[in-house]
């Protein structure tokens, strides 16, 4: 089983993701914004931080990298794809997920553990936790503000695609307190807290993150 | 030489912190005209000569595709002389 971790200029957390993604039973395999192979993967990750340092909008320069194009008609083939943070951000710009990424309400960059909820265990990245299971996890960003309009909403609601919620005050002003949603295949999941920095007790705040990396060996096993 | 000018502004119904902070930064320096202020992005793209039908209609594409986002933006294309 193998997953793909794209590595942007700028992008921050795809060493962490990597090594959730092997702690997690997998080998993950080092993938660059310029390749033109996709390196026979079975899922791709789009780590967090500043690709093509932010410039324009978040996300809006790394959508037309060469290695997107691949992941874009993978995706439409359904390979599971997982955005965190500016990857969830990519995925939006790419058009991957509907919505979009807006500055945080109160305009600070947050850094902090937040407390989420599960609300659709039924993809292949959310498949170890159950429904309404609550984790704490880092959420680290100044644009995570997820907006979209009345109808985009009420489909998402509708269909089951938010995957998960921030409890709690809003920390940013995101449209029903969505951290996490996923296309209406179920195949590519954007979250905007991070996982893969809560893998392990010595370095996050929990170990609660790793759900996301064993529940896609799970999705290719079955 | 010309001046293709693109705006790109957040719809209105999307919610704009920058600009609510300038909104609310105003009044503390004593300027107390605005009821609202919205924040948005202005592009100068130069050209050689007058602007020809079709390189404005190759801006619109652009506008449309990379220099905003239609799901939460709207972008209006002009010349300046």
């Amino acid at each position: 089983m193998r997953v793909g971790v794209i590595t942007f200029p700028g992008t921050l957390d795809d060493r962490d993701a990597t090594r959730a993604a092997n702690v997690g039973g997998a080998t993950a395999v080092a993938l660059w914004h310029g390749d033109a192979d996709l390196k026979n993967v079975d899922a791709v990750i789009l780590p967090g931080g500043f690709s093509y340092g932010d410039y324009l909008r978040c996300g809006a320069i790394s959508r037309f990298a060469p290695v997107m194009k691949l992941v874009i008609e993978a995706a439409g083939k359904g390979m599971p794809v997982l955005g965190i943070c500016n990857g969830f951000q990519v995925l939006c710009e790419s058009h991957l997920l509907p919505g979009a990424l807006t500055r945080n309400s109160d305009l600070h960059f947050l850094c902090r553990d937040q407390e989420i909820e599960i609300v659709n265990n039924r993809t292949p990245w959310t498949n170890s936790f159950t429904a309404g299971e609550k984790i704490t996890i880092p959420l680290k960003n100044g644009e995570g503000s997820f907006q979209c309009d009345d109808k985009t909403l009420a489909l998402l609601e509708d269909e089951g695609r938010v995957i998960a919620r921030y409890v709690g005050k809003n920390p940013n002003g995101s449209r029903n307190l969505i951290a996490g949603i996923t296309n209406e295949r179920g195949n590519v999941v954007g979250l905007m807290p991070h996982p893969e920095h809560a893998i392990d007790p010595l370095t996050g705040p929990t170990a609660q993150g790793l759900g996301f990396f064993t529940s896609i060996l799970n999705a290719m096993v079955k | 030489m010309a001046t293709i000018v693109v705006d790109v502004m957040l719809k209105p119904e999307i919610l704009d912190p920058q600009g609510n902070a300038v909104a609310s930064a105003l009044p503390r320096l004593g300027f107390t005209f605005a009821t609202s202020v919205r924040q948005g992005k202005r592009f100068e793209i130069v050209v050689d000569g007058e602007p020809t039908a079709a390189q404005l209609a190759e801006v619109e594409k652009a506008a449309e595709v990379l220099l905003s986002n239609p799901v939460i933006e709207t972008y209006s294309v002009r010349v300046e002389n």
